[in-house]
């Protein structure tokens, strides 16, 4: 079933590309890249694909970026600098909206912050430019944001759970409310409180997808602009490219702007399970 | 939308190798190394705290060490100011003897001038009284040719010289 569906959108992908058209939606698209058939359990594909791959780069690189930081020395040179500057950004992040006990966190934030941030970043390498080299964004796909998300989710709930027992639920009756409007009021809050994950995940999603079409929406127009001849060249097609330039400027902010926000919500979320109010 | 059309074939694949790469770098960075990072920060904000603190008693005791010397010199200054006020009074009195000294015997030399040039006059007085003596009684025996008495002679003398 996979391996048709995959024919299919390489048909699809075949067709876009005798069409002389520039498909948007075509880097996203999962493709095996070994194992088409491994199985975890029967019926549970487990194929390494392109978005395991970018998943598996950057989890290389984001080793290798903290690996660079572990000399220790009393007197930083600037690569452990920079890894200490990062770790002491998610440390005060934590300290600012958790609290002395928002250190344990620091770990799992840390490790969710540079994920994204450097999954974000690398969708962003223009690798296209190698012959058969196609970058891809894992974070542009809401399973991966979701899996994220939810890990998120759960660890607020845990820790809610065992810290405060069914005491948690209380996070749904905000102090001072009058009796009447509890019912109402924690109604919202349950709603708002369960909504959480899926905003989450589907921000980053989102954004990422975003940006990537609207590049690749440019993309076409400065493509189809240039062929179409001087005057469309010049009218349409340098515009688009220099607004490519600014977007694809405006898309590293969003990359650690997006990583930013799920590591800030996260340790929001978490700050509602350590410090009930 | 990939994402929406490939989800049921891709699923599972996205979710295991999310959770085995994820999974990876959360044990071996998040709780291997980054951990060790922060201790050497903690390491670092310990170490800097502590040379600060070290430079502050440092300073301290070198203010207190430097008043205690001011006050020693002060001390000293003191001592010396008094070794040389007591040095001075003992030369202007040593000085003061001295010229006492020499005083006294100025004024010793001068009384004794002073008596033999008092005697000098004195003799050359009577000698010039009896020249002037002899000197009348001579011109009284030439002009009158009477003879005076030396006595006579003597008292005229004295009272002519007496009223000048």
């Amino acid at each position: 079933m996979a391996a048709e569906r995959s024919a299919a959108v390489a048909v699809q992908n075949l067709e876009a590309a005798e069409a002389g058209k520039v498909d948007p939606m075509k880097q996203f698209t999962i493709e095996p890249i070994l194992g088409s058939d491994w199985q975890l359990a029967d019926g549970i594909n487990i194929a390494f694909t392109n978005s395991a791959l970018w998943m598996a780069i950057t989890a290389v690189l984001v080793w290798v970026f903290v690996a660079g930081g572990m000399k220790r020395q009393l007197v930083p040179g600037r690569w452990q600098m920079a890894v200490e500057s990062m770790t002491g950004f998610i440390d005060d992040l934590l300290e600012a909206n958790v609290g002395a006990a928002g250190r344990k966190y620091v770990p799992y934030i840390f490790t969710l912050f540079m994920f994204i941030l450097f999954g974000n970043l690398l969708g962003l390498v223009p690798v296209g430019l190698i012959p058969g080299v196609h970058a891809f964004t894992f974070t542009s796909h809401f399973t991966v944001t979701g899996v994220l998300a939810i890990m998120s989710f759960s660890i607020v709930l845990i820790v809610g759970f065992a810290k405060h027992g069914f005491h948690f639920f209380s996070l749904f009756w905000p102090s001072n409310t009058p009796a009447f409007l509890a019912l109402p009021i924690s109604l919202i809050e349950l709603v708002s409180f369960m909504v959480r994950p899926f905003s989450l995940a589907l921000r980053l999603f989102v954004a990422m997808m975003a940006g990537h079409v609207l590049l690749k929406v440019l993309a076409s127009f400065v493509i189809a602009g240039g062929s179409g001849g001087i005057g469309t060249g010049v009218l349409v097609g340098v515009p688009s490219f220099v607004l490519m330039v600014a977007i694809s400027a405006l898309e590293i902010l969003v990359a650690g702007i997006q990583a930013y926000v799920f590591a800030l919500l996260t340790s929001l979320y978490i700050n509602d399970a350590e410090n009930l109010h | 939308m990939p994402q929406i059309e490939q989800i049921a074939a891709t699923l599972s694949s996205q979710v295991f190798w999310l959770l085995v790469f994820f999974g990876l770098t959360f044990v071996f960075v998040g709780l291997g190394m980054v951990p060790k990072i922060m201790g050497t920060v903690d390491l670092r904000d310990k170490q800097i705290a502590g040379d600060l603190a070290a430079a502050q008693t440092a300073r301290d005791e070198a203010t207190s060490e430097e008043e205690a010397w001011r006050k020693r010199e002060n001390a000293n200054r003191a001592a010396a100011q008094g070794v040389i006020g007591a040095a001075k009074a003992k030369a202007a009195a040593a000085s003061s003897v001295k010229l006492a000294e020499a005083q006294t015997r100025l004024d010793g030399r001068l009384a004794e001038a002073e008596t033999a040039i008092d005697a000098a006059r004195t003799s050359a007085m009577a000698e010039i009284e009896a020249v002037a003596a002899d000197a009348a009684r001579d011109i009284v025996a030439r002009v009158a040719g009477a003879d005076v008495e030396l006595a006579a002679a003597q008292a005229a003398v004295k009272e002519a010289m007496a009223h000048g």
